[in-house]
């Protein structure tokens, strides 16, 4: 017979659930419902989608090619003044992301510190880009797949590797046949906050790409710039962003997390 | 117990009226571009009147009529635009008619030295020229809308930002070229430059400002609108950038 839950578990996680959910029963409940499907088809509000989530799974890859090693480099490299080196990658996560955004633009921008030799030398200029949205994307959303793939290897048996090592495996192929798979479920929990944050991502995107449509209006953009004139319309907008990035989570959770 | 009982009787200390002993509070909504300007008018107020305390809130004309009207504590609204003090004294927010109190115009915004050598209101055409304009749908971008109109330029920006001094940022940090915003932006910006052109008389802004019926002290609140329309007030504003409306 399985035993009764503890009430002093259970009430907390009833009043924790109804504050994450309650503001967006909100948002249903004042929502026009009437004017979401001519929302929905319009085309500024599929070229704002598409492009929110181009950039998104952008950034992800770029913070899993990067956030991977890193996360490998802080649980497992014998680093000096690593637990300052790991406190330091959590700073974008503190940052308010507009803060984060200046921080860009004063490197990557046209009179940035090494923005301004891209800008001379390639001619390459990251402002008001789609790259730089993937870029502040990235900047904001790498800390949380760090940490948990960071976590997820501390967490990790290292006698695996070892005993990898013992047989002669290189550090690479131990790293990918052994390692890896072992903290797969890490990963694609970083990944899938990864990409969550990226999606969300307001603030730093703003900052640093701008916004003109097609190019660097996201949807969360989008979605301010409707608040000044029509709150309905940022209502279905927010809808519209909820609905896509609950139905991509669920998606990968069904297919990837349970295994 | 005795700790507990202490820090209860200080939270009580502050949550009780005011009235009695600390000073009268108002606080101000004002559009972002009255920040300078405001700010020296809410100390001078307080200098005149020991017991007043003026507190402001600066953020866009329509993020904060949207707050009025949404039950926020403000005792008096100075807006950018007519058309965002109209939607306060649609729901009733207001007490008296809202005051014209200052005008503003559009200004071409260049980087300290104006390094693309920007000299009009064509120059926004150009293909290969870094531009930011406010979005449409804040005050500044409307009127950047009706002096593109007037001059027949079709402007070609590279970002239409949230508001104005967001554009006036980008302008300071050397990422445009050249940004439409108001004069008093101008002013208050640093490593900023300001071209006049003649097509600015198309988009006059006027900035209304009215006391609130939520106001919790009626008669301060109208005491600082007159303070704002009071010819030292006049003086403050001419100062910062504005015209007289």
């Amino acid at each position: 017979m399985r035993s009764r839950l503890p009430v002093v578990l259970v009430l907390p996680a009833v009043v924790g659930l109804a504050f994450l959910l309650v503001p967006l029963v909100g948002l249903l409940v004042e929502a026009p419902w009437g004017t979401l499907p001519a929302q929905l088809l319009s085309a500024e509000v599929g070229q704002a989608l598409r492009l929110s989530l181009v950039c998104a799974s952008l950034a992800t890859l770029v913070c899993l090619v990067l956030g991977v090693p890193l996360a490998w480099l802080l649980a497992r490299g014998d680093l000096p003044g690593r637990g300052v080196l790991r406190a330091l990658v959590t700073v974008p996560l503190v940052l308010p992301p507009v803060v984060g955004g200046v921080a860009l633009l004063l490197v990557l921008g046209r009179r940035g510190l090494a923005g301004q030799y891209l800008d001379q030398w390639f001619g390459i200029s990251l402002p008001f880009t789609t790259t730089g949205v993937v870029l502040a994307e990235a900047f904001v959303a790498m800390p949380f797949l760090v940490i948990s793939v960071e976590g997820a290897l501390r967490a990790a048996d290292p006698r695996y590797e070892e005993a990898a090592a013992t047989l002669g495996a290189s550090r690479w192929l131990t790293f990918r046949r052994v390692t890896l798979p072992g903290v797969m479920p890490g990963v694609v929990a970083g990944t899938v906050l990864c990409w969550a944050r990226a999606l969300g991502e307001f603030g730093a995107t703003i900052t640093f790409a701008g916004n003109f449509p097609g190019e660097t209006t996201t949807m969360p953009l989008a979605v301010y710039l409707a608040l000044e004139t029509d709150p309905d319309a940022a209502i279905v907008l927010s809808i519209v962003l909820l609905l896509v990035s609950v139905g991509v989570l669920a998606g990968l959770r069904d297919r990837w997390i349970r295994a | 117990m005795r700790r507990a009982l202490a820090v209860a009787a200080l939270l009580l200390a502050g949550c009780g009226s005011p009235a009695a002993t600390g000073p009268t509070k108002i606080t101000v909504f004002a559009a972002a571009s009255l920040t300078e300007a405001f700010t020296t008018l809410g100390e001078r107020f307080e200098a005149a009147n020991p017991r007043i305390e003026v507190v402001f809130s600066f953020a866009g004309s329509s993020a904060l009529a949207r707050q009025i009207n949404q039950g926020a504590p403000a005792d008096v609204f100075a807006s950018a635009a007519p058309a965002n003090m109209e939607q306060v004294t649609g729901t009733g927010a207001v007490t008296a008619a809202p005051v014209t109190f200052a005008r503003n115009t559009l200004q071409i915004a260049v980087p300290k030295g104006n390094p693309a050598g920007i000299t009009g209101i064509g120059d926004f055409g150009r293909a290969g020229l870094k531009i930011a304009l406010c979005a449409e749908q804040v005050p500044c971008g409307a009127a950047a809308a009706e002096v593109f109109e007037a001059a027949g330029v079709t402007a070609a920006p590279d970002t239409v930002e949230q508001d104005v001094k967001a554009v006036l940022a980008k302008v300071s940090l050397g990422e445009v070229d050249a940004a439409l915003v108001y004069r008093t932006d101008v002013r208050s910006g640093k490593d900023v430059e300001g071209l006049d052109f003649a097509e600015a008389a198309q988009a006059v802004n006027d900035y209304p400002i009215a006391p609130l019926a939520k106001a919790s002290d009626a008669a301060t609140a109208q005491a600082f609108v007159d303070h704002v329309l009071s010819p030292e007030g006049r003086e403050v504003l001419t100062a910062a950038g504005f015209a007289a409306p």
